[in-house]
């Protein structure tokens, strides 16, 4: 029997678990990832050129990583790929689900005289995240104005403050960390703000306590960052939000306001703060667009959209796995659990080896995390109200609302495609990626209706179906695939 | 105040830092070894470098590379992710404006919209 070939996407918690896995079931493995180091979001590591002497001081289970990485990476059955984009999922035949071949650039990001190969794998297993979603309010296109991942990637990542003044809002358990890596690096926290209210907050956290105490590690990584809130005294404070960033040219004051369980604003709450910073985050989009070109299903969740995966973490695609926010915005410890899943079947393993119990249990506990996670953390349904018909909603097209109220209201443009070209939104550099689900969101809203019905023989508009998932150059894409180093036998050439 | 980078001296992870020099739109801007070149431009007290359809002011929104609000040209690479590219001693950067009206539509989007030959496309 030849040895299995899995290639794993994203190096991230799950990425790293699923790779070291399928190492330990045998096979061999390739491991992709965009950045130059493995960690992905959560363990970011300081560029090699810092030389730091002590990056445990940033990272929450530092050693724990350190230890994996290392061996992930030394090991001789592991390719490690770093700045390795995959820019498509080719099927082998669209009408019959199969493993893809994985297209893939290697180089500096965004870079012209990258390398391009192929990769056809017996087994993919998807691990490639999420990011901050940011729901559009006035002013929030102006400089200064950041995504909560962006404070935390420029602090833990290179060791950059956003700013000195600076508000950190919107929702969820990620605010906390942000705060605490800006206060570490030495900036002005004036106050983190959790849009749900404490009713909300208190329903979705205390619902069946016992399944919490499972999840002790994630509460006692919350607690440590709200005990150094506490001692740098900074408030926080919950039903209140950021409604509006001000400024000429760049932020210099938000406003903020008291917000009803729905996200109404409470009139007369209204309050300026001076700042030279805003972080913000509503949550988190998973990045789709892979799993969504290799074929695989998705469902709906109270949190919006993931990959389908069945207790295997199998998708809908034969040999197609799928681990981490993807799945469900769980966190790390459930990404680790999923990684790990994946990895080994993917690679082959027998799926009732003893200690893949703990791995389900864990990946199980993972999955109640996530839902309690959205239902503590739901995006109010009245936040459209903080929008003026001149607010911009697609920050690269800056498309504003009263656009797509306009496109809305006329028959002829309901439809998502017909309101995209008339609106322009998501039609931009980020190829929807920021305002996606916000303007999904609207059109349904103000049309009364869910998604577009297309017209026969036209597959319905999804805002994840991007064949190019990431910016090629014409000059690399007319370049010959290069052959693979070592194992050209098994890849054919086009 | 602007965006800055914590002082070595007083970093809790004791770290070193090899400088080096970009230019930015024929300016001098220094960083360290290691940064990205949003990093470099931010640190430098640059918040905003591009400017978008109406001109609006535009820097880092995302820093993940999801945004693409950052984008510069690089030793003549157009649509760069700023936040994604680690900065090189000598690197030429020059910042990139997307307004129709500044004769420059060198946008592919807008090229392809305006009806230009793509010069370079994704």
């Amino acid at each position: 029997m030849t040895t299995r070939h899995v290639v794993v996407v994203g190096a991230g918690p799950a990425g790293l678990a699923a790779a070291e896995a399928a190492l330990a079931a045998g096979a061999r493995v390739t491991l992709i990832d965009s950045a130059d180091r493995p960690g992905g979001q959560y363990h970011r590591m300081l560029p090699e050129a810092y030389g730091a002497a002590r990056p445990e001081r940033l990272q929450h289970g530092w050693w724990a990583f350190d230890r994996r990485r290392r061996r992930v990476l030394t090991h001789p059955r592991c390719a490690w790929w770093p700045e390795t984009s995959v820019w498509a999922l080719e099927r082998p035949d669209p009408t019959e689900p199969g493993v893809p071949r994985v297209h893939v650039v290697r180089g500096p990001a965004d870079g012209g005289r990258r390398s391009r190969l192929r990769l056809d794998p017996d087994a993919l297993v998807l691990a490639v995240g999420a990011h901050d979603r940011v729901l559009p309010f006035p002013g929030w296109e102006l400089p200064g104005v950041f995504t909560a991942g962006a404070a935390q990637a420029l602090a833990k990542g290179e060791r950059v403050v956003v700013g000195d003044r600076v508000v950190v809002a919107g929702t969820g358990p990620f605010l906390l960390p942000v705060a605490a890596s800006l206060l570490q690096a030495g900036s002005r926290v004036l106050e983190v703000l959790e849009a749900n209210t404490a009713g909300t907050l208190a329903r979705g956290w205390a619902r069946r306590p016992w399944q919490l105490a499972a999840y002790g590690g994630k509460a006692g990584e919350l607690a440590e960052y709200t005990a150094l809130l506490l001692r740098h005294r900074v408030p926080c404070r919950v039903g209140r939000a950021v409604v509006e960033a001000r400024g000429d040219g760049r932020v210099e004051e938000v406003v903020t306001a008291r917000l009803r369980a729905d996200w109404s604003v409470v009139p007369g709450t209204e309050r300026t703060a001076p700042v030279d910073a805003v972080c913000v985050s509503h949550g988190f989009s998973p990045q789709l667009e892979l799993p969504v070109a290799a074929g695989c299903t998705l469902r709906s969740a109270p949190g919006g959209e993931f990959v389908a995966v069945d207790d295997d973490q199998r998708t809908s695609c034969p040999n197609v796995y799928a681990a981490g926010e993807i799945t469900g915005i769980a966190g790390a410890p459930a990404a680790r659990a999923e990684g790990a899943l994946a990895g080994w079947l993917a690679a082959g393993g027998v799926p009732d080896a003893l200690a893949l119990r703990p791995l389900r249990r864990s990946r199980d506990q993972g999955r109640a995390f996530a839902e309690r996670l959205a239902g503590a953390h739901p995006i109010g349904a009245a936040w459209p109200e903080w929008l003026r018909p001149e607010t911009v909603v697609c920050r690269c097209e800056e498309a504003d609302y009263a656009s797509l109220c306009r496109a809305a209201g006329n028959a002829a443009s309901r439809g998502a495609r017909v309101a995209k070209l008339e609106t322009r939104a998501g039609l931009g550099p980020c190829q929807g990626r920021i305002c996606g689900p916000t303007v999904a969101e609207l059109s349904a809203r103000l049309t009364g209706r869910p998604a577009e019905r297309p017209a026969e023989g036209i597959p319905a508009a999804g805002p994840h179906h991007r064949p190019i998932a990431q910016p090629i150059r014409l000059g690399e894409l007319a370049a010959a695939p290069e052959p693979l180093p070592g194992n050209t036998e098994s890849h054919p050439s086009m | 105040m602007s965006p800055r980078r914590v002082r070595a001296e007083s970093d809790a992870v004791g770290r070193q830092e090899l400088p080096l020099r970009i230019t930015v739109d024929g300016e001098p801007v220094d960083g360290i070894a290691g940064q990205t070149i949003a990093g470099v431009l931010l640190a430098s007290g640059r918040l905003a470098w591009r400017r978008g359809r109406s001109g609006a002011p535009r820097g880092v929104f995302c820093g993940i590379g999801v945004c693409f609000d950052c984008l510069v040209t690089v030793g003549g690479e157009r649509d760069v992710r700023a936040c994604r590219r680690r900065a090189h001693d000598g690197d030429v950067v020059t910042t990139q404006n997307r307004q129709p009206e500044a004769g420059r539509a060198t946008d592919p989007t807008e090229r392809k919209h305006l009806g230009l030959p793509g010069e370079e496309d994704r």
